[in-house]
């Protein structure tokens, strides 16, 4: 009894009606015990959020409510509470950070202020004592200067200080349990296994509780004592981290673990061979920020002397983290920036000295495909019309377009219905797959991706991995790849170029970059991808390397 | 598609009552001279009949003019004024803030620069002197509403267009090879109309508010029934006669709400964000 802090019992949350399914969450049942990490884990959608705000009570009323079921915390049953006493629990007892460091904090409060806000309402601190606490908080989270930074406001801060802060404030009150919704999820790897530590090391110190929730097993196997994984709104497997991690049953937990992505050693080198197709020299660009009239604006250095080659039928992974210039330099190849310097030589024709004009022949040859699938359509145009436009744009008829846009619907394993929808209509997944063909239908022979697969779900993200992967060798088409996730690159590129501020810092085949890397920056980055003392278990393994995926097609 | 924007625009009532309003002043213009086939200015009755009287149900003016008649005719000028000033300068509104917003940088501050020049001067006044300049005929006013009205929709449209330009699929459409023209018209535009057409909507009101207006003013077109000419007619004489401004009044008033109405109603039928409140 004395150590279970929080009880979950048969808790079902019902979503208005109209909604795809009746109940977010049916039925779960799940405990957190003293100096345990419960990972909640689950797509999109599969109800894990709705979980933990049920327990918080912070579910969007009227239109969701908790209609069975149980959340005990320490015996007591928080769903029955009056608002006040609910209200003590949620800022003493039990702490909550969230996902978007940069919209969860109030940007018009100084960062200490914020933090002092739940002492001054649940301790009797005075105003000394209060300021100690903060700084004392601050230095906890790792955060440096902490009596400077007190008085900052959060602009000022980084998405990963930010998050630090978050959870100096979920913190200040000592809770029991700490709930901890994707508080790495918008973060880079390298930030994120330090958050990741943080959590780790505060929780071991304070002995709390924490219920984590993430998509990612990578993070699981970082943190987790205890695994539940959640499907439709249903808790499907529940059980100690070791067993889930390395003997999961349920096929379901299974498909998510076999999803999980990572570097296939037997993969064969790339032989490079005749002229290269695309050759970046020396390009650079700097973006000048802000300033008009009389006004100076501030500088930001994207790319200082980039230096690349991608030969035919390869694939180029350009990893970083955000900012480092990566999709900057993604965009200077495709003509939607202009490098300032250097040259970018498609065989053997300087990109960069052209005009639109002059560049418009090359807009065929290559093409790009983008990270938001719900931003890179357009919601008004019918899925065939989107793809189509390009060839039509080239001076192809509009009934040849057409019928070729439903050909390449097929290509990217998609039903030829699809075409007379909207992009709307379709998951995050489908509409990258739509984004694929839009592509493919001006037949190029060089594809940017710039992050095609991180707005996705794992589960997605392989289906969409495998797809780019077959259909580059299926048309022998070059890629240049732009991800911040190493586990990823090592997916699908051959070669893998790591940049960091605007400088590629090393450059080799992927089997040389993971096994021998060389470049302190690179040593770090594959330090930090979560799960790297995880070894995913070998039958699952094996299912990745035959190059079949039973799931695609059908989630997607 | 259609029967959900249906559908979200039913669920506000006061859309509905508006647009129906809207109906019936659209018919009144419409089959004005069914209705009173006579003349609006011709001497019907006597001078100063009281409503409800025999042969003037809303009564009759000072030279014994039916006021339904009035008000039937004068819905023609109203609705038209409204509807064509609103067109105008949606015209040149849309055009110039589309231009700005998707060009930026230079071309972006002269336009803003400009328009920011129209609305530093009281939209009335400059309406007042561009038609006392100009001889009052229809044309004038509405040009001269035009010209005072199209700011805001610049302003909306440039900020629309700034937005969409660095859109995903915007980006997609330049890589695709596709020109300037087809990505403004086909690309941004569709995707920008939803509140432009909310504001044209509100502006139809206001238009025939600045008419009604400067008819009051007597600088409306001498040779057009127009409501506020009636009730600048009838000034002089409201002691004695309330009914001769009251209904053109209450007609202004019943069109202006109606569209206010309807344009609260499209902009809850065409922000996908409130129409999905409720249902999420």
């Amino acid at each position: 009894m004395s150590d279970i802090l929080l009880d979950v019992r048969d808790l079902t949350v019902a979503l208005p009606e109209g909604a795809e399914r009746p109940n977010a969450v049916e039925g779960i049942s799940l405990t957190i015990g003293k100096n345990e990490i419960l990972c909640v884990v689950g797509e999109s959608g599969s109800g894990k959020s709705m979980t933990a705000h049920a327990v918080m009570g912070l579910l969007p009323k009227p239109h969701v409510k908790v209609t069975g079921g149980q959340a005990l915390y320490r015996g007591r049953d928080i769903l029955t509470m009056t608002e006040a006493e609910q209200r003590s629990l949620r800022g003493g007892r039990i702490a909550m950070i969230f996902q978007e460091p940069m919209t969860a904090l109030n940007p018009l409060m100084t960062v200490g202020d914020q933090i002092e806000e739940s002492l001054k309402a649940h301790s009797d601190l005075d105003k000394a004592g209060r300021r100690a606490r903060v700084v004392e908080l601050l230095a906890d989270v790792g955060l440096p200067d902490p009596e400077h930074l007190r008085r900052s406001y959060p602009f000022r801060l980084s998405g990963g200080q930010r998050q630090r802060v978050m959870i100096a404030m979920a913190l200040a009150l000592e809770p029991d349990i700490l709930i901890a919704d994707e508080p790495t999820t918008a973060l880079d790897v390298t930030t994120q296994k330090q958050i990741l530590d943080l959590i780790r090391t505060l929780q071991a110190e304070k002995e709390m509780g924490v219920m984590f929730i993430t998509h990612d097993f990578g993070v699981v196997a970082e943190i987790a004592t205890h695994v539940a994984v959640m499907q439709h709104g249903r808790c499907v497997e529940i059980g100690t981290a070791e067993q889930m991690l390395n003997a999961p049953k349920h096929p379901y937990t299974r498909d998510l673990i076999a999803a999980v992505p990572h570097y296939i050693e037997h993969r064969d080198d790339f032989l490079k061979q005749g002229e290269a197709l695309l050759q970046a020299d020396k390009v650079c660009k700097t973006f000048h920020l802000g300033g008009g009239f009389l006004r100076k604006g501030r500088q930001i250095v994207a790319g200082r002397d980039i230096t690349l080659t991608i030969h035919p039928g390869e694939t180029v992974g350009v990893v970083g983290e955000s900012g480092s210039g990566k999709s900057t330099l993604g965009r200077c190849i495709v003509g939607l920036h202009k490098a300032d310097g250097g040259r970018i030589l498609y065989q053997g024709q300087d990109l960069v000295a052209l005009d639109r004009k002059r560049f418009r022949p090359f807009r065929k040859d290559i093409q790009m495909i983008f990270q938001d699938p719900y931003a890179s359509l357009n919601p008004r145009h019918k899925v065939a019309d989107i793809i189509a436009q390009g060839p039509i744009a080239f001076g192809e008829p509009r009934a040849k377009a057409l019928d070729r846009a439903r050909e390449l619907l097929r290509l990217v394993g998609l039903p030829e219905q699809a075409a007379e929808r909207y992009p709307h209509e379709f998951s995050g997944g489908q509409r990258q797959r739509i984004s694929i063909a839009r592509a493919l239908a001006l037949e190029p022979k060089l594809i940017i991706a710039d992050e095609p697969v991180s707005a996705l779900d794992v589960s997605v993200q392989t289906q969409v991995l495998d797809l780019l992967d077959e259909i580059r060798h299926r048309l022998g088409l070059s890629m240049l790849f732009i991800t911040h996730d190493l586990r990823v690159a090592a997916q699908v590129c051959d070669t893998i170029a790591v940049m960091q501020k605007g400088v590629i810092v090393e450059m080799n085949t992927a089997r040389e970059v993971f096994q021998n890397p060389q470049h302190p920056y690179t040593r770090t980055l594959l330090d930090a991808i979560p799960g790297r003392g995880w070894e995913i278990p070998e039958d699952l393994r094996a299912r990745r390397h035959g190059g079949t995926h039973d799931g695609r097609g059908a989630v997607a | 598609m259609n029967r959900d924007f249906w559908k979200a625009f039913a669920r506000n009532r006061g859309a509905v009552v508006g647009l129906a309003i809207m109906a019936a002043v659209v018919i009144c213009a419409l089959f004005a001279d069914l209705i009173y086939p006579t003349s609006p200015w011709e001497m019907s009755t006597i001078p100063f009949q009281p409503p409800l009287s025999e042969d003037a149900v809303l009564g009759s003016d000072t030279l014994g003019r039916d006021i339904a008649a009035g008000i039937v005719h004068g819905a023609r000028v109203s609705l038209l004024i409204g509807l064509t000033s609103t067109a105008v300068a949606l015209l040149i509104g849309v055009t110039l803030g589309a231009v700005a917003g998707f060009h930026g940088g230079r071309i972006d501050d002269a336009i803003m620069r400009f328009t920011e020049l129209f609305q530093t001067i009281p939209n009335f006044v400059l309406a007042v002197v561009l038609v006392a300049i100009f001889t009052p005929t229809i044309a004038n006013i509405v040009i001269a509403i035009a010209i005072v009205s199209w700011p805001p929709l610049a302003r909306l449209a440039r900020g629309e267009f700034m937005a969409l330009r660095s859109r995903e699929f915007v980006q997609a459409a330049v890589t695709t090879g596709q020109g300037t023209g087809t990505i403004i018209f086909r690309q941004i535009l569709p995707n920008s109309l939803s509140p432009i057409i909310v504001s044209a909507s509100l502006m139809v009101a206001t238009a025939i508010l600045l008419e009604s207006s400067l008819s009051f003013l007597g600088l409306g077109d001498p040779n057009v029934m127009s409501w506020g000419y009636m009730i600048g007619a009838a000034r002089t004489v409201i002691r004695q006669a309330w009914w001769m401004s009251f209904f053109p009044g209450i007609a202004i008033l019943l069109t202006v709400l109606a569209l206010n109405l309807v344009g609260e109603g499209l902009n809850d039928a065409m922000n996908p964000k409130l129409a999905r409140k409720g249902r999420a």
